[in-house]
């Protein structure tokens, strides 16, 4: 059995502008539009189309959280994956804690390629792939923009700062999409419906040998540094002026 | 007492410029001197660079022919073995320390901050999360090196130099074979670096295609300012992905910004939140970069834009 393992992300939904609470610990997110991460939805359209492309025979997608994570573990049943797998936890995770859960998973399942998102938009910390894949020994490819698959290897387009790189890795190996991976299906209302029946396997962070541990603390949560109103010009003239007054132009 | 290490981004000929900023954010917390690990094949030019920055107390150079091209999964079981010297191991948020430094961490057991933006005392450091729209303040376990990333535009590069010592290291450690480098596509254009400029002109949807994206880059050359592009313009195929400015992008803080035809979608404010002066030209009064900018010209960018690269053109002949 070839088998994909993909990890998602239930987060704020990216069209929703967040607010935070006044006394800075943390986000409001009571009655807030939840979403699957956008870059973990990108991950796991590229393991459909994989299988579609028969190289592989089965998608395992895998979360961690409360039992509302089911909502987004549904719809990836409804996009296509052929299991759901839920690791019961409360509260924030960190990544560590994460990808130890999932090379757990990944130890029982035996996939030959993990693929996540490069990042969730909401802690942006970018870094649960890397682990996951310094914890297993495996390659790592992050950032990828393109991915072709061999028989016993992987090789992988990464935008990176200086443009692509193209890295080829022995398999088992994990990759993290990028935006230009791929652009997701829609889900239709049947294929939700239907996924609403399906089961969803639940494991427990105590029944993988996980001990969830804390190593950075956040102490608080605040806006921004904001910026002041801005003016309108009216002329290319009046612009210059400006950015000459202000010593912006040479 | 804290011993901080920050690992050196580079091309094997030239210490990259993100590398002083970090430097430059770090020093204060290494009275001794920030080290700086330079893994390459040869490295000797990029280890004397980097011996010359203010803030640096020493400079370990590992050359061993499988540091280049730089790989994350060779690089990170060095830095891994490194680490158990210090209490701090750094590299610049960019995409070499985002692929790198939470993987040598996850070989010490450790996890990583990523993203640093400012540092309040040696295990208090302050970064964004929600695409910059809040910003967290995070106190790491003492106990164990803390592996980070550290934002480049939010710290100056050291302003003054050193004369540091080079330490050839050689490490006894057994690197995979398991990543190999296959090739690297780059634009290899020429001005200034989108992610240092102090000037930067990114182009958007309204470019419309190339002829539009001519437009900017004749602007820019006017200016000696940096190329960027919205996620718009990079999908549309008019430039290249490495150009991209925003939060999946690049992140950005010169002192003055030039949006062309740029809607301002929040991911790409976030990537410019920290500049000096944020200039929209758009034809669309309503866009959201026009209620983010500090100076709004509301035109046709195909008019306007030819009409500012005239008036600064004759600035420059008066």
């Amino acid at each position: 059995m070839r088998r994909i393992l993909v990890g998602l992300k239930r987060v704020i939904d990216h069209g929703v502008r967040v607010h935070l609470r006044p006394d800075g610990s943390g986000v409001v997110t009571d009655g807030v539009k939840m979403s699957l991460n956008p870059f973990c939805e990108i991950a796991l359209e590229e393991a459909l189309r994989i299988r579609e492309a028969s190289r592989a025979d089965e998608v395992v997608a895998v979360s961690l959280g409360p039992a509302e994570v089911e909502q987004q573990l549904r719809q990836a049943l409804a996009m296509g994956a052929d299991r759901a797998i839920r690791i019961e936890a409360e509260g924030a995770l960190e990544p560590l804690t994460v990808a130890r859960s999932l090379l757990a998973v990944a130890e029982r399942e035996q996939p030959f390629l993990i693929l996540l998102g490069k990042q969730a938009i909401d802690s942006d910390n970018n870094q649960t792939g890397q682990i996951l894949a310094g914890l297993w020994g495996r390659p790592q490819a992050t950032f990828a923009s393109e991915i072709r698959l061999g028989e016993s290897t992987v090789t992988v387009a990464r935008e990176i700062d200086q443009g692509i790189e193209v890295l080829e890795l022995d398999l088992p190996a994990v990759v993290t999409a990028d935006l230009r991976l791929n652009e997701p299906r829609y889900v239709k209302l049947p294929q939700l419906l239907k996924a609403k029946k399906l089961p969803i396997e639940t494991l427990t962070l105590t029944g993988l040998g996980i001990e969830p541990e804390s190593q950075f603390r956040v102490i608080e949560t605040t806006p921004p540094p904001s910026r002041t109103a801005g003016i309108r010009v009216e002329s290319v003239d009046e612009l210059v002026a400006i950015l000459d007054e202000r010593g912006l132009i040479p | 007492m804290t011993r901080v290490l920050v690992i050196a981004e580079h091309d094997d000929a030239e210490l990259a410029p993100a590398t002083l900023n970090v430097i430059g954010a770090l020093r204060a917390l290494a009275p001794q001197g920030v080290d700086v690990a330079v893994l390459a094949a040869g490295g000797e030019s990029v280890a004397r660079s980097a011996a010359r920055i203010g803030g640096v107390g020493r400079v370990r150079l590992l050359a061993r022919v499988e540091n280049s091209p730089c790989l994350a999964a060779v690089w990170a079981s060095q830095v891994a073995e490194l680490a158990s010297e210090y209490t701090h191991v750094l590299a610049p948020a960019t995409t070499f320390g985002k692929d790198l430094i939470p993987r040598a961490a996850a070989l010490r057991g450790a996890g990583a901050l990523s993203d640093i933006v400012a540092i309040d005392g040696p295990y208090r450091f302050r970064r964004p999360v929600y695409a910059g729209n809040a910003i967290v303040t995070v106190e790491a376990d003492p106990e164990r090196t803390v592996f980070a990333t550290v934002r480049p535009t939010a710290f100056s590069a050291p302003a003054d130099e050193a004369d540091a010592p080079i330490e050839a290291l050689t490490l006894d450690v057994e690197l995979p074979a398991h990543t190999r480098f296959v090739e690297r596509r780059g634009d290899h254009r020429t001005g200034p670096d989108l992610q240092t400029a102090s000037t930067v002109v990114v182009g958007g949807r309204g470019l419309g295609g190339p002829a539009g994206v001519a437009l900017i880059e004749g602007l820019a050359a006017r200016l000696g300012a940096a190329v960027g592009a919205s996620r718009a313009a990079v999908d549309s195929g008019w430039m290249p992905n490495e150009l991209q400015v925003g939060q999946t992008g690049k992140i950005v803080a010169p002192g003055l910004y030039l949006g062309i035809g740029v809607s301002g979608a929040i991911q790409h404010l976030t990537g410019i939140r920290d500049a000096g002066t944020i200039v929209a030209i758009n034809k669309d009064a309503q866009a959201p970069i026009c209620a983010a900018a500090d100076i709004v010209l509301v035109a046709d960018l195909f008019t306007a834009v030819p009409e500012l690269v005239d008036r600064l053109d004759r600035r420059g002949a008066s």
